[in-house]
């Protein structure tokens, strides 16, 4: 997905006047040698993009080839008039926005420890960073038995909640579930990204604020946090990018019962339970604009040069 | 020596053939049995175990005959999956003499797809009406002659405690209640089911509100269990012996499942006082028709060794298979022939195989659909939970349903 937004530091065909002809051979040459790997990723990538296309103008179930129609975009027409769509479409950005935000700041916290701590760094960064390296399907089911209230954990250490709380009996506690899962597995990521910012972050600058009599936080808010914008974008972007296709959690937790359905679920239910091909294909579709609008807003809202976070420019 | 070994490794000399039959997990021991008595000195049979869900189980078969999976050769098929699976084109047909006159009807019925066999009944499972012996007494209720649901729900209205235990959770099962309640009205969900997606949903009928009501009257009595929207197969089970008992609808393994054993804490005198009747009435004067289930045995129409995976399928459904299944895991037999067999009269009571023969014989199938999967679910969504079923739940199921078939709303 993130390949999409690359912006090309210097695009073909747009060499400045006074570039020399080794230069121009050199670029010819490289063109030539990335051209076979090019031409494989846009088989690998574009053929199931434009046959899904293709198929979302179909209605068409696997079970009934033989009922096979040409709907043009009915499929469309349908999906986007369908309070359940929109329901999911609604669902979805919820989990982005309320796991993105915990796990930004929770990030931090864990990236700056990382970062500062003197004792036992390996063993405080690798404990950290153990959640990222479980498969979100193990730790889908692991939360689930925590919340289930017959054998689960959850409910003794929480005052507030009764014993025999059932958190997948309505939508909010079954959400909060899903997402205390996402959550815990995902920032760990987050904050390796994030201290990849941090590290980047010249002493000296701290340094000089703090001669210059700056509080902690002001060397936080002034110093630290504005020279680590591109790492935050990106941090930021990959993470919400992830969030917005949240699927596996759902899956083992809920399996989309209580309203939890995201889209990747619809598409999925669509495609694989219902053998809904053309309209599984047209949500799929949707998924994939959503996606890339997603990110266009993100990579337009920290108003960041993704060259300059590569260091590009 | 390499080009000798090249050669052989090209010839196509892959020694004996090795069917494998995809299992889903019930009486799994035995089934292993039968498939190692079934390997012959032509091919062996390897089992492969399924999903524990249904829906699991068809999605994982699928996903390998849609992308033609040459080893999937024989496959377990909960019955309302055949036509899915025969329209796709993914089952081999079988010869006509696969069912006979033997076939148990109701079963029979399910292994037919455009007027072709493409699967051999293997067991055929059906609900009854379990009860409490001592609960039907208390309450006066004559269980020698049919009852009805009404009948069932306010007797165990009248005794604190007492309940009915029936399958709610949004689930296929929830849909085998309301399938078994409309037909035992003489309605349908659908018909003309040939035409695929232009089926005719017949859900908003007379029998159609007699099923909603009896959900409606339930969910708001006191005879109403306290998970009945999530209740399962299994959560309705622990009620027939706690308190006074209950009234349950639920398959043929009950009977096994309550067997005194070092497993369970039932006492001789319990098992005694379990009763059963057949399924009850939706209407006064027409007889039930009680849910057919079990499992019906496909071969892939993409096996390398088709002709060895059909002679495997006559085998592991043969009369020995069916009558070792039904003793050994109490998954009742899909042909009369096993039904006499001696080993089941030893096994059950006699009445009670008569009532489970008689049941499967006059029971009633889910619709036989290409798009069964999308019906069922579309059913769930606007059925479930049963505290929300209404006078008005068939209208607004059939217009969903008509809808999700033709594409025009997202299920």
């Amino acid at each position: 997905m993130t390949t999409t937004i690359a912006t090309p530091a210097t695009k073909a065909g747009d060499i400045p006047p006074e570039v020399s002809d080794r230069t121009r051979a050199e670029n010819r040459l490289g063109m030539k040698l990335v051209a076979p790997a090019l031409i494989v990723m846009l088989v690998v990538t574009a053929f199931p993009i434009l046959r899904a296309l293709w198929l979302s103008f179909y209605n068409y179930s696997l079970t009934a080839p033989e009922d096979r129609q040409f709907v043009g975009i009915d499929n469309y027409v349908t999906a986007l008039t369908d309070s359940l769509f929109w329901r999911d479409i609604g669902m979805t950005v919820i989990y982005m926005l309320v796991t993105v935000a915990f796990e930004l700041v929770i990030g931090f916290a864990f990236a700056m420890i990382m970062h500062r701590v003197i004792f036992a760094r390996g063993v405080i960064r690798t404990s950290i960073l153990i959640p990222y390296g479980i498969i979100t399907v193990v730790s889908g089911f692991a939360w689930q038995f925590a919340f289930t209230y017959q054998n689960g954990f959850v409910n003794g250490w929480l005052p507030f909640v009764s014993a025999d709380f059932n958190w997948f009996g309505d939508t909010v506690p079954a959400v909060i579930a899903i997402m205390v899962s996402e959550i815990w597995k995902t920032t760990p990521f987050m904050s390796l990204l994030l201290l990849a910012g941090l590290a980047q972050v010249s002493d000296d600058m701290i340094e000089a604020a703090k001669v210059d009599g700056a509080t902690w936080w002001q060397r936080l808010f002034k110093v630290i946090l504005p020279n680590m914008r591109a790492a935050i974008m990106v941090a930021v972007l990959f993470r919400a990018l992830d969030a917005y296709r949240i699927f596996d959690n759902i899956f083992v937790m809920t399996a989309g019962a209580q309203n939890t359905e995201s889209i990747s679920f619809l598409t999925y239910r669509q495609s694989i339970e219902q053998f809904q091909l053309g309209m599984g294909s047209a949500l799929a579709v949707l998924l994939f604009l959503s996606v890339l609008l997603v990110a266009f807003l993100i990579v337009k809202l920290f108003r960041v040069d993704l060259a300059q976070a590569r260091g590009e420019s | 020596m390499l080009a000798t070994t090249l050669l052989s490794a090209c010839s196509g000399d892959e020694g004996k053939p090795v069917l494998t039959w995809y299992l889903n997990p019930d009486g799994v021991d035995t089934l292993n049995a039968i498939a190692e008595r079934c390997s012959t000195d032509d091919y062996d049979i390897e089992t492969e175990l399924l999903p524990t869900g249904a829906t699991d189980q068809r999605v994982q078969l699928a996903r390998r005959l849609a992308a033609e999976d040459d080893t999937t050769d024989l496959m377990n098929l909960d019955p309302v999956f055949v036509p899915e699976f025969a329209n796709a084109g993914w089952l081999a047909e079988m010869p006509e003499d696969t069912i006979t006159e033997d076939t148990l009807e109701g079963i029979a019925e399910t292994a037919r797809w455009d007027d072709t066999i493409y699967a051999a009944p293997m067991w055929a499972n059906t609900q009854l009406l379990w009860y409490r012996k001592s609960l039907a007494e208390e309450t006066g209720l004559d269980m020698s002659k049919p009852v009805t649901w009404d009948q069932i729900i306010d007797a165990a209205s009248e005794v604190p405690g007492a309940t009915v235990g029936v399958q709610g959770n949004k689930y296929e099962a929830y849909v085998v209640w309301i399938n078994a309640m409309i037909q035992g009205a003489g309605g349908e969900i659908v018909s003309n089911t040939d035409a695929g997606i232009d089926a005719t949903v017949e859900i908003d009928s007379e029998a159609g509100r007699k099923a909603a009501a009896i959900i409606e009257k339930l969910a708001n009595s006191p005879a109403a269990q306290s998970d009945l929207s999530v209740s399962n197969e299994g959560t309705s089970l622990p009620a027939m012996f706690a308190g006074p008992g209950e009234f349950m609808v639920n398959w043929t393994f009950v009977y096994k499942n309550y067997a005194p054993s070092p497993e369970n804490t039932i006492t001789e005198e319990q098992y005694k006082d379990l009763g059963w009747a057949r399924y009850p009435r939706t209407v006064a004067d027409m007889p039930s028709k009680p849910p057919v289930g079990g499992i019906d045995i496909g071969v892939g129409a993409y096996s390398k060794h088709p002709d060895f995976a059909l002679e495997a399928a006559r085998c592991v459904t043969d009369t020995e298979a069916q009558v070792q299944l039904a003793v050994e895991a109490g998954l009742m037999p899909a042909t009369n022939s096993a039904y006499d067999a001696p080993e089941l009269a030893e096994a059950y009571p006699e009445d009670l195989l008569a009532l489970f023969r008689e049941s499967v014989d006059q029971g009633g199938p889910r619709p036989k659909s290409a798009f069964y999967a999308t019906i069922s679910s579309a059913l769930q969504s606007v059925w479930h939970s049963p505290e929300s079923v209404s006078d008005s739940t068939p209208q607004e199921s059939a217009e969903f349903l008509k809808n999700v078939l033709e594409g025009k709303a997202l299920l």
